[in-house]
Formats: structure tokens, sequence, C-alpha cells
């Protein structure tokens, strides 16, 4: 027997003796999830305000910004403020476009890149699925953010999202996530919400302990 | 007979409950933790339903294991990922350095995994002579000062800011301040350097998704983010009863482990990881391994009666409001798993005749079945490990102890007896004070550490005769 049948043996001569369900059995529904949850307004406008509130409060800059002129002009001054050298990106239309805008040595992690050059990156610049209004976090994939390093070894990143990806709350992103890629998922699956934190330091918070020290959600 | 593991406990406890220094680190972290995990349980619109949901899912989980750990590795198998099998620590360990030697790997960055801890993976694989790295900050730390986590959730939080500069002085000839944010970055800077070294990057996991085969990470700092994402070969080891049957489930325990983990709404990073890179992708490990434990959780599910402390998922909220923890600390239990889930599932896991002292290391408040998200008995499993451990050979209650049960007995079971000694308790509790804190106290034992309140001056039978009419 190999160990797997092993292990599974043991399972289940071990559940051969049933056990009382106390509180019920049966896997909750997505409206059960949603009746206990935190509240989400309906519309769209209370959805975006909520957003705004919950990003704040996780210390990552949130701005509408009316269109993509008006988002390259942020662009560059964040630029000027941080003194960016290089910049980190990936072949997505809003993203590279906005990323060339800047004028800067760039980075596109599809290409094939150097560990210690995407290290050297003053800010990655990346899409993303869906913005979750219930936590104010941002969903990323391998397949829509440029991998699994781009947003998160760079010490600034910065997410460009498009209006329509406001989702109410987590069930939404998840049923979002299962429709967008149930047929084959992306190796990787993020919730980012808000930069990089610890406070394991008597509790503490301090921004910033492996990952982004900033993030800033551009939604157009 | 003590077996050692009681030893330590009583000695460490008698050493520790009275330090107010120690006292005083841990009211005013935990203190913090209270007000923003009780305002984040408003924040739900159903807290109490929202548990029994988490506790509906756990017992669906757990109780169908099987089917679920097959969906599991089917899913995450046809994605390109190995999954590995290990009945025991020793087979965790030899899996994983046989990786680490087929791979020709030098430095290894791990992310927090309570499971490592388990199978004592670090000194493993120092011993076989790699470079580990500990990458959770707290985590980091303590390995820094060679001991276990102290917390669950929190590895440092018996450590203040000062003895942490000291070690980063001593150890990394680098500490500019005692400030937390100058010493988060003394180990941002040095475990940078880590990630891009590292051959191997091993992770723990809080959830395993059966229907689409996924490992879900929780944490804050972006470590397992990094952990996962530079390293060309990726390593996660994980309990298996760590399963949940669908992803949407997460909708709902990735929000009530940082509620009572942390106090947070969701912790910054929750990611899901199916697989090595896939066609297409940026970058990503080019192999992923999962490696599946047992090492006796199959014991623990074999006991209907206490199966639900499988569905455990290490928020460690149990511990932050056990007095018991409060007071004697974290390390005192010298188990891996501390406070009173660590109580009830340690006999398990690690024997019953030489863990049976954790189910006495409570006071039967509840408060830690008050608090559980997914609604485990706790205080009542330790009372059945009590009751379990009474009925080992070993567990025969003492000549002494039977002697003064062989004289309760008939005292308590005749009103007429019992009252005479209340009475005769009265006129004893004044002549005790002749001898208080003496050797020859007969109390002594519990006065040492307490008070003994005195014996009332009228019982209440007394009282209603006088009033009760």
């Amino acid at each position: 027997m190999s160990e797997r049948e092993i292990i599974f043996a043991r399972i289940r001569e071990g559940l051969s003796i049933k056990a009382h369900a106390h509180y019920g059995d049966g896997l909750p529904t997505t409206e059960e999830h949603r009746g206990v949850m935190p509240p989400v307004g309906a519309s769209i406008e209370e959805q975006l305000a909520l957003f705004a509130k919950n990003a704040s409060d996780l210390k990552a800059t949130f701005k509408l910004v009316k269109d993509a002129s008006e988002l390259t002009a942020e662009l560059r001054a964040l630029r000027d403020t941080e003194k960016w050298q290089r910049v980190a990106t990936h072949k997505s239309p809003l993203a590279q476009t906005h990323s060339a805008a800047l004028g800067l040595a760039t980075l596109v992690a599809d290409d094939g890149y150097d560990k210690h050059d995407m290290e050297q990156c003053d800010v990655g610049i990346s899409e993303c699925d869906a913005l979750i209004a219930q936590t104010g976090t941002v969903l990323v994939t391998s397949r829509s953010a440029g991998g699994r390093a781009l947003s998160c070894l760079p010490p600034h990143h910065i997410v460009i999202a498009r209006r329509e990806q406001l989702v109410a709350d987590l069930p939404s992103a998840f049923a979002l996530v299962k429709r967008t890629y149930g047929v084959s998922y992306p190796s990787m699956i993020s919730f980012i919400t808000g930069p990089s934190r610890t406070g394991d330091i008597e509790r503490i918070l301090v921004l910033g302990a492996h990952g982004p020290k900033k993030l800033t959600i551009f939604c157009l | 007979m003590m077996s050692a593991p009681a030893t330590h406990f009583n000695e460490d406890a008698r050493r520790v409950a009275p330090d107010t220094r120690h006292r005083g680190i841990i009211q005013t972290a935990m203190g913090k933790y209270e007000v923003v995990r009780d305002q984040r349980k408003l924040w739900f619109q159903d807290w109490q339903g929202a548990r029994n949901l988490a506790a509906r899912t756990k017992f669906e989980s757990v109780n169908h294991l099987d089917k679920h750990l097959a969906e599991f590795t089917r899913t995450i198998e046809a994605r390109g990922t190995k999954v590995h099998w290990a009945s025991n620590a020793e087979q965790a360990r030899n899996i994983i350095l046989g990786i680490l030697s087929d791979k020709q790997a030098k430095v290894i960055v791990k992310s927090k995994a309570m499971t490592s801890e388990e199978i004592h993976l670090n000194d493993a694989m120092e011993h076989a002579g790699y470079e580990v790295v500990e990458s959770d900050l707290g985590e980091y730390i303590v390995q820094l000062r060679k001991e276990p986590p102290y917390h669950l959730v929190f590895p440092a939080m018996h450590l203040t800011r000062g003895e942490i500069k000291d070690l980063f002085q001593e150890k990394l000839n680098d500490a500019p301040s005692d400030d937390p944010e100058a010493l988060t970055m003394v180990a941002r800077r040095a475990l940078r350097k880590k990630y891009l070294q590292a051959d191997v990057g091993i992770t723990g996991a809080n959830f395993a998704i059966a229907e689409t085969g996924m490992i879900s990470i929780t944490e804050n700092e972006g470590n397992a983010r990094l952990t996962a994402a530079v390293p060309k070969t990726m390593i996660t080891l994980v309990g298996i009863e760590k399963i949940l049957p669908r992803l949407e489930d997460l909708a709902l325990f990735l929000p009530m482990l940082a509620v009572m983990g942390t106090g947070q709404a969701l912790t910054c990073y929750n990611t899901m990881y199916g697989g090595p890179r896939q066609l297409g992708e940026a970058d990503g490990p080019e192999e992923y391994h999962v490696v599946l434990l047992d090492n006796h959780r199959t014991t623990l599910l074999a006991d209907a009666e206490q199966r639900d402390a499988l569905g455990c998922i290490r928020c460690g909220a149990c511990l932050n409001v056990c007095p018991i923890f409060r007071n004697v600390g974290g390390h005192t239990y010298g188990t891996v798993y501390g406070g009173p889930i660590g109580s009830v599932i340690t006999p398990h896991l690690r024997g019953l005749q030489q863990w049976k002292h954790l189910s006495y290391a409570s006071s039967l408040c509840g408060a830690c079945t008050e608090t559980c998200p997914v609604k485990i008995d706790l205080h009542h499993h330790l009372l059945q490990n009590r009751r379990n451990a009474s009925a080992l050979p070993t567990g025969k209650p003492s000549f002494f102890q039977k002697l003064a049960f062989k004289f309760f007995a008939p005292i308590a079971n005749k009103p007429a007896l019992w009252s005479l000694t209340t009475k005769l308790s009265r006129i004893g509790m004044k002549l005790r004070g002749l001898v208080n804190g003496s050797v020859v106290d007969p109390v002594q034992a519990w006065t040492k550490t307490r008070d003994l309140p005195p014996i009332a001056k009228q019982s209440f039978r007394e009282w209603w005769k006088e009033h009760g009419k």
C-alpha cells in the first residue's frame, strides 16, 4: 500500500464512527454567507464610497481619474515626487501604455526578467481583476497582473483598474474568479488589502514589512 | 509520577505567573487586540450566525475528509503540482529533504508554518547543511533567538522593542534605534537578499480548497508572497485537516480568520496557489510540491466526540482570551500549539499519558469555547480528556485522594454532618490564623500564592431559617 492509501484507510476507519452535527450540516449557500457578512450598499455610488473609505483606512491611496490623460498626469507627478528611475509592468494595454508614458527604463515582466532587476525597480504598475468594496481589496492573478512578483517585489505597487471592475463583496469576487477562470485557473490568485504591514513588534503597525510600502489604486 | 512535560509545565508556570513584567507585555498586546477584534465582530451583520455557518462548513469538511482530500489531490495535480503524503513527521522531513537534495538547494526561505514546527523541519534542514531563513518578522526574531514561537499568530509577542533592538545589534550588527519601523526595515533589508538567493521557498497553508485544487495562505507582510514568487521550487507543508470544500467558502473564512487572528477585516494578502508557473505566466516556481501531513490527525479524527477540534483555523483567539495562557505564557506549554486548542489536541497528537496535565491547565471558564470562530467545544474537550486520562492505568487516584474522598462523601451526603463540619471549620479558621503561612499551616499549598477566603459567618440554611419565611 502507498502512504496515500494508508492515510485514506485511517481516515475512513476514523470516520466510520459518526459525529453529531451540532450546528447542522450541508454547505451554506451564498445567500447565507451574505446574510451574516458585513453590509455593502446596493448602488454603485455607495460601493465606490465604501471602497474609498476602506482603502483610506488601510493607508492605501485610491483615486478616481476621469480619463487616460489625467491618469498619465497623476503617474508623472508621482514619478517626479518619488524620483522613480525604473518601472516594472506587464503586457496589458492599460498598464503598458501608461508605463511607457513615464519615459523611464521599463521592465516588462512577461518578457522574462532577472529577479535582481525587478527588485531594483521603484514601482510595479499592474492591472487587476476586481476591486472589492466590502473590504477595500484589489484582486489580482498571475495572469491578469504580470505574474507573482510584480505586485509584491517593488516598494510601490500601482494598480490601474476600470470602474466596471468594482464588485460589491467577497462572494461576488469568488464568483467572478470562477466565471473568468473556471476552465483553467491561474497559478496564483491574490486578494491584496492595503500595503504590506506587520505588527510583530509590540503590536505597533509598520507598513512595508516585506511587500510594497505603498499601494496606489487608480480607477478609470 | 509526573511526566517530564508536566514537570516542565509546573516549573515554568511557577516562574512566569508572578512575573509582572511578562504580564504587562501580554496585557498591553492583548488590550490592543481586544479593542479591534470587538469592533470587527460588530462589523459583521451577524457574527454568531457567521460562527454557525463556519462550524457547519468545517463539519462537512472534516466528516467527509476522504472525499474532499481525493478531490483536492485530483484538482491540484491537474495543474502540474506534485502531491506527497506523509503519515508522520519523519516521512514529511524526508520528503522535503529529498526535494532539497534533488534541487541541489543551498538557501531555503520559509514563510510561517506551524506544521513545520510540528515536524522540527528547520532543525532537520540545518542539520543537513542548508541555510534556512524564516521570513515572517516575528518568526525571524524568534529564529534569531533560537526559541520556538510564543504564540500561533504573534510569535514574538513576549519581546519588547528594546530586546529586539539588542538582538538585531548582536546577530545582524544593524540596529539604528528601537523604533519598530526602523527595526522592521532592518529585517526587510536582510530578508530581501535572502529571497533573491533562495533556491527553494517553503510555506504552510491556512486552507486547502478541494473543488479548485488550491492552497490558501493568509498573511500581512508579503513574505509568503515573495517566498512563492522568487525561488524556482516551492513546497507547501499542510495538515490533511486544512481542507475546505469550495472556493467560495473562503468568502466567509478569510474575514473570520482575520477578525479573530488580528482584529483586521482581511489581512493584507490572502493568496491562493494552484500550481507551478503555468503556460503564458510571467514568473513563478518551475516546480510546486504539496506535502500532506497526517502525524496523528487521524487519531483525533477517530475520536468522534472531539473530532470538531480538527476544524481549528489556528486564529489564536482561544489563546488570547484564556486566563491560563495569559498568566503562564506561550512557552510554558512546551507544545507547538499552545493555549486551549493546544491543550485539547496535544494529548491526541503526542499521547495522553505524557500530556494529560494540559487538561488541568484550565479554569473551565469556557471563554475559549465562546470565542472560537468555528465553535469547537474546547472546554468540554478538556473535561473529556480529564475523564479519558483517569481511565488510563496510571490515572488511578492516589491513596490520599481516595482517603480525602472517603471522608468527604459521607459528610457531603448528610446535612447534619455537613452543618456540623462548617461550624467546626469556622473555629478551625480562627485557630489557623495562629499558624498562618508557617509549615504547619494545613492549607499552605493554597495560601502560598493565594488568599484563603474566610468561611461565611452564617450558612445559607441558617440565614434562611432566620429570614426565609
